[in-house]
């Protein structure tokens, strides 16, 4: 998830104070990872320097908690833009397991225990968002979701390379 | 004979043969399901999720090796070695089952469908209506004790079932693919509701499922692969 982004698209709906800000982020996207103060303070600046926003009328001695910021028409083009750019989907985890997979078949080592730890611990971290899930709002549900989906795919591959892992063995060795 | 203790597991099964004809269902399955745990059994299709069920169950009895049953503060008991009139018995008194589909009887109403275990045990027709009436009402099906399974949805359906299956107050609750024909949202509700009655009671659960996102709503989960158990997820003992 981008940060700045998301802290500029909060910004957009009203002119707020870095403290505000801080905790609708928590509020919507902290889900126990709350933002620092100093990364809200230092996003901000980047993005005052940036001019994707202003800061307004300071108080007089004020640190950067007493300002209230505003963004300009630059960042509402710049949070546009990041709404309606599809992401890539990560494939990092996949293709490292991908590797290990390989390795393993290639060193004849036990390829199905390698799936089967990767596949409990994706199972611990599926229970941790469905236990997560429990008393949370709707929108902890959705975020908590989102996360199973996403680990529920990488299963579906870890269950079909399973299956396919005498043969891909055989074209490995082939080759 | 060992007394149980807590720690014991309260199914116990070791070296599980069966096969139907040709088809080797269980080739060498070693399980232990703990006492008050939530199990989920994970697997292809085919792989033999239902064949070691029903062998826990001592639904049948395997063609080799054994089951036993260790209820809390009873003596353990080899399942494996019953005759199926003894099996019979145990699951009826022991045991609770829920399916995938089809389990309650069209023509009976939702709580008379809930009250058939109990009356089979002679519990008296106004003590079971009550107590059928409670759980139909803790699985957020109050009011619907009158209908008949034709006119509830599938979600519904699938509460009567497991109100149906727990109404005895069973020691472990089976349950296979039991939110298997319903859609996301129907199944978690399924899922919850059936899992906080079974975490408040403390009774044992296994369950069935194929389905990732199921299985994690169980404490553990084990994985059945071709007759025998995932090389991640095998008892040391
Ligand atoms: N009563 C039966 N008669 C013949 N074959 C059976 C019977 N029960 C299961 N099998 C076979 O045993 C294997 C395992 O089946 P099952 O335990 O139902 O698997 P799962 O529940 O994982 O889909 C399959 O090949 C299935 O066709
Ligand atoms: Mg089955």
């Amino acid at each position: 998830m981008n940060n700045s982004l998301t802290l500029l698209g909060l910004l957009s709906r009203q002119p707020s104070y870095g403290y505000d800000l801080k905790h609708s982020y928590d509020r919507y996207f902290g889900m126990g990872k709350p933002l620092a103060f100093g990364q809200v303070y230092s996003t901000l600046a980047r993005m005052i320097r940036d001019e994707l926003i202003r800061a307004l009328g300071e108080e007089t001695g004020a640190g950067p908690d007493r300002k209230k910021y505003e963004i300009t028409g630059a960042g509402h083009e710049r949070v546009r833009e990041w709404l309606f750019t599809p992401d890539v989907p990560s494939e990092t985890l996949q293709s490292n397991l991908f590797a290990k997979t390989v390795i393993a078949l290639l060193i004849d080592d036990d390829a199905d225990r390698l799936l089967d730890l990767q596949r409990a611990e994706h199972m611990t971290r599926m229970r941790e968002l469905t236990r997560l899930k429990k008393d949370a709002d709707l929108l902890q549900v959705l975020i908590c979701d989102h996360g199973l989906f996403h680990i529920e795919a990488d299963l579906r591959w870890i269950e079909l390379t399973s299956a396919r892992l005498t043969q891909l063995k055989k074209e490995l060795q082939s080759a | 004979m060992t007394a149980s203790d807590t720690t014991s597991p309260i199914l116990r099964a070791r070296a599980l043969h069966q096969s139907y004809g040709q088809t080797q269902a269980l080739r060498g399955i070693d399980v232990d399901v703990h006492r008050g745990e939530v199990l989920a059994v994970m697997g292809p299709s085919g792989s033999g999720k239902s064949t070691l069920l029903h062998c826990l169950a001592g639904v049948i009895a395997p063609d080799q090796g054994t089951v036993t049953y260790t209820p809390s503060g009873g003596d353990a008991l080899e399942i494996s070695a019953l005759n199926e009139p003894k099996r019979s018995r145990l699951r009826l008194s022991e045991f609770g089952f829920v399916f995938q589909f089809g389990q309650l009887l069209p023509e009976l109403t939702a709580l008379d469908n809930v009250s058939i275990p109990l009356l089979l045990g002679r519990t008296k027709r106004a003590e079971a209506l009550h107590r059928s009436g409670e759980l139909l009402d803790r699985l957020g099906l109050d009011g619907m004790g009158a209908k008949l399974p034709g006119e509830l949805s599938g979600g519904q359906a699938q509460r009567v079932a497991v109100a149906r299956a727990l109404v005895t107050n069973p020691a472990v609750l089976f349950a296979d693919e039991p939110t298997g024909s319903l859609d996301s949202l129907a199944s978690e509700n399924v899922l919850t509701l059936m899992l906080e009655l079974v975490r408040e009671v403390g009774t044992t659960v296994v369950m069935i499922t194929h389905d990732a996102r199921t299985a994690a709503y169980a404490d553990r989960e084990v994985m059945v692969r071709d007759g025998v158990i995932g090389a991640g997820y095998r008892v040391s003992s």
